[in-house]
């Protein structure tokens, strides 16, 4: 099968140097069939960041799945599947995308300028070659009947030229090209925005009970995630006190999982900026509170019952308001006490809050219900070492690899408290009482920043401006003959249309012109 | 009370729509079935001589006088012209029996529309607020929007053959919405209330319902390119439609309508998402699948103007796009988890 090619004399190869080779895959990468190709890479690599669970968005599940799948989950780990929009293959997609954009932006942008500056070009000689063509013969001079004309395409806002004295030249829907290139650099501008406001934007969680308050530093955030570019030391110290948190659940029993369902939820709060001038502001689901340092947002809630522990003596050791994160609907919230500070050995509570609770044997305790209508708290006890390690671990749960359950006074292997408001448990041995003072509710606060979203909407609506005048606006080029006609007095006209795009009304356009003529001829 | 009685109102209208577009549906395959060429005229060639002279004489190089010729350049099938219903000029007068079916098909659509609309605003009324809360609503008021937008475009040019490859989907997407989807009417979540579900959803489902005129053209460009060029052929209802060409320019036609719409909602979807969720990029499930059709729509229009590829990869390319809309909606609601859940379902 090669024998063929071998029998063949030698052909004189060009060959590419250096630079040939360059611009041989520069030509590549910005040719209109890759970025074809590059855009439906694109789609098809951004799929699996919703197939698989993502480590920026859920990192429990992630680590789930990883633990789930001991063969897969590693490999596809270290694949990137579960960071999809941070992995260096999306990102030599996307960037390749747009290297080979600006590549097909630039020369288009240099044609575009200098067709705006040049006047439309020469009519061909035979009219009647163009797809869209149509001639006539009319009453008048070829010089009248070429002013008529070009009267008429100026009414159509065609640009006119006449090169010589018979012919016209005329040219219109350059904003189509414009658009078009438009559209291109404000996608550009939407990814510097992206880009921007990933290196000086920063967000931190922070959960806040009602009646506490919360200072604008970094210590004080359960969770912050800063830009590269961003001065954690910098941050505007303002103050919110959380004043109440109003919510309201779905009491009626209207369709399928609605009852219970979050109807409003809005938090009042005392806001003081970093001048100390104090203000009261409401902060709601979709209105979150513009600060001027970062906009805080209403993202979650739940409830923190006030515990407390007392020693054998009575003296407090812990009495706080414990927020218990909601694991469903219903708010069946799970938490921990941690007292360190309680001898001879730490104490540790870990269990359950529930808003309107009910235990039963099958499904333990759980809440049928969101709002706090029968608060309880169903705990059990460890006693031992609280931090081992001295590892960083969860404010929610306890790690008890070096504590031991606290077995209950009724020879049960483990002691089971259960807890209404204002109720107290005395603990087996002598080891003190915990009470359940009350109930608060906690707001989920998120506060952040991103320098790079006014630019990116910017980009993204001009990106749409374009669009739409890059689809709707059409590029035609109209080109006039006048000659004389057979009798004195008559003129023989011929129109051509040209259209740059696929465009079925160009021929209603040229006949148009010459109806136009006939009437005013 | 009142709210109960406005809610079956609702699903009644909703109900009758269905039976009416069924209708409506076999009057248009009626319509189409009767505007088969009959045998013995597809197997006379002179007729087919005619036919193909009289279509080859539009676009001819040689221009007509002025006064005579316009017309049939600017009249592009008027409704019950004289050619066939796809503009064919100098095809055969429409039988009177297709005729009277297209006349029916076209009078039932338009009663399904109204029950749909009535459907959908009884809805609104019964639960106070914009009809867009879950998939129920979405399916509901996308089907409207597609029978609004072929009612539109159908008085600006004949379209009974389009009629057909509307209310098949439309009726797929009622179909399922009763059977399924459905919700009974309620309050939205916090997250939902906002100015931005009517611009964001509004603007979402006129989209789609836009996209999926588009499909059904894009099928049939499909078919009739694949018919066009085959050697032998049978007389069928295809030959009364449009050419693969217009076809394909309709299908186009469809889609840069459908396209920017589409651009819009994932813009108004970001500024939303920054309202709700405090950032307008997630990459939430619903935001990547959205992500998702943007691109493979945009590579449809890209590939339509690249050269070295023909225009039957382009629409299998739109094809794709739309595939990606319906696991938008129907998969990544249902399974995929993501904060895009809605009440109920």
């Amino acid at each position: 099968m090669s024998t063929r090619t071998d029998d063949r004399p030698d052909v004189a190869q060009p060959r590419l140097g250096g630079v040939g080779w360059l611009r041989w895959t520069w030509r590549q990468l910005t040719s209109m069939r890759t970025a074809l190709f590059l855009l439906l890479l694109l789609a098809i690599g951004a799929i699996p960041g919703s197939t698989f669970p993502q480590r920026s968005i859920d990192p429990a599940r992630t680590a789930q799945w990883i633990a789930d799948h001991p063969t897969a989950g590693p490999l596809l780990d270290r694949l990137g599947f579960f960071e999809v929009y941070a992995s260096p293959w999306f990102a030599a997609i996307y960037l390749l995308l747009f290297v080979s954009l600006i590549g097909c932006v630039l020369p288009r942008t240099r044609i575009l300028w200098h067709q705006l500056r040049s006047s439309p070009p020469r009519a061909p000689r035979r009219l009647d070659r163009l797809a869209a063509h149509r001639a006539a013969e009319v009453q008048g001079d070829p010089e009248e009947v070429r002013e008529v004309l070009r009267g008429a395409l100026r009414g159509r806002r065609y640009r006119v030229h006449a090169h010589d004295g018979e012919t016209l030249s005329a040219e219109k829907g350059y904003l189509r090209e414009t658009g078009n290139l438009v559209f291109h650099v404000a996608l550009i501008g939407v990814l510097v925005g992206v880009g921007w406001g990933h290196l000086l934007g920063w967000k931190g969680d922070v959960i806040v009970p009602v009646g506490k308050t919360f200072a604008n530093t970094l210590s004080r955030y359960d969770t912050f995630s800063p830009g590269p570019w961003v001065d954690v030391t910098a941050l505007s110290p303002f103050t919110l006190r959380l004043d109440d948190l109003d919510v309201e659940f779905e009491t009626e029993t209207t369709g399928r999982g609605q009852f219970g369902a979050p109807r409003d939820f809005e938090a009042s709060t005392t806001f003081t900026d970093a001048e100390g001038s104090t203000e009261e502001r409401s902060i709601r689901v979709n209105g979150p509170l513009e600060t001027g340092a970062g906009t805080v947002f209403l993202l979650g809630n739940g409830y923190a019952p006030r515990i407390t522990v007392r020693d054998a003596e009575g003296t407090v050791l812990y009495s706080d308001a414990t927020p218990f994160l909601a694991q469903d609907n219903n708010y069946t919230s799970v938490g921990a006490v941690k007292v360190p500070g309680a001898s001879p050995q730490q104490l540790g509570f870990a269990g359950f809050f529930l808003p309107t609770g009910v235990i039963d044997g099958e499904r333990g305790p759980h809440s049928v219900f969101p709002d706090a209508l029968d608060p309880q708290l169903a705990l059990t006890g460890f006693e031992g070492e609280l931090f081992p390690s001295g590892r960083p671990q969860s404010v929610y749960s306890l790690d008890t690899e070096a504590m031991i359950a606290i077995p209950g006074a009724d020879g049960a292997d483990q002691l089971r408290i259960l807890l209404r408001p204002g109720e107290s448990f005395e603990l087996p041995g002598a080891r003190g009482s915990i009470t359940f003072d009350g109930v608060e509710r906690f707001a989920g606060l998120s506060i952040r920043t991103d320098p790079g979203k006014g630019l990116t909407l910017v980009a993204a609506l001009l990106s749409l401006a374009g669009l739409v005048a890059s689809l709707v606006i059409r590029r035609r080029r109209v080109f006039v003959r006048v000659g004389p006609g057979e009798q004195p007095g008559r003129t023989v006209v011929s129109v051509g249309g040209l259209a740059k795009d696929d465009d079925d009304g160009m021929a209603d356009e040229v006949a148009a012109l010459l109806t136009g003529l006939e009437g005013t001829g | 009370m009142t709210d109960t009685t406005l809610a079956q109102l609702s699903n009644t209208s909703i109900y009758s729509a269905t039976v009416v577009l069924t209708l409506a549906m076999v009057a248009y395959a009626v319509y189409l079935a009767r505007l088969v060429p009959s045998r013995e005229r597809a197997a006379d060639p002179a007729a087919q001589d005619r036919e193909l002279v009289a279509a080859g004489s539009g676009d001819g190089p040689t221009g007509a006088p002025v006064g005579g010729g316009a017309g049939d350049l600017v009249d592009r099938g008027g409704r019950g012209g004289r050619g066939g219903p796809g503009g064919r000029p100098g095809a055969e007068p429409e039988p009177v029996a297709a005729r009277k079916a297209g006349g029916v098909a076209w009078a039932l659509t338009l009663l399904g529309t109204v029950l749909v609309v009535a459907g959908v605003v009884l809805r609104a009324a019964e639960v106070q607020r914009w009809p867009l809360g879950n998939m129920y609503e979405f399916a509901v008021v996308g089907a409207m929007f597609v029978l609004l937008s072929y009612c539109a475009w159908a008085t600006q040019r004949d379209l009974r053959w389009l009629g057909l490859f509307v209310v098949t989907p439309v009726l797929l997407t009622l179909g399922l919405a009763i059977t399924v989807w459905y919700t009974d009417a309620s309050d939205l979540m916090p997250s939902l209330r906002s100015l931005w579900l009517v611009i964001h959803v509004t603007v979402a489902t006129i989209s789609v319902a836009v996209f999926t005129i588009g499909f059904s053209l894009g099928i049939l460009y499909l078919v009739q390119d694949r018919l066009e060029s085959a050697t032998q052929r049978r007389p069928s209802f295809m030959d009364r439609l449009p050419d693969a060409r217009s076809l394909e320019r309709l299908t186009y036609a469809a889609h840069i309508v459908a396209f920017p719409l589409w651009t819009f909602t994932v813009i108004a979807g970001a500024i939303w998402a920054r309202q709700a969720w405090g950032s307008y990029w997630n990459w939430d499930p619903k935001e990547v699948w959205s992500f998702v059709i943007w691109v493979v729509y945009a590579a449809y229009l890209h590939a339509r103007v690249t050269t070295g590829w023909k225009r039957q990869n382009a629409v299998w390319i739109a094809l794709v796009g739309f595939g990606c809309i319906l696991v938008n909606f129907a998969v990544v609601n249902v399974f995929f988890v993501g904060q895009h859940s809605y009440s109920g379902l």
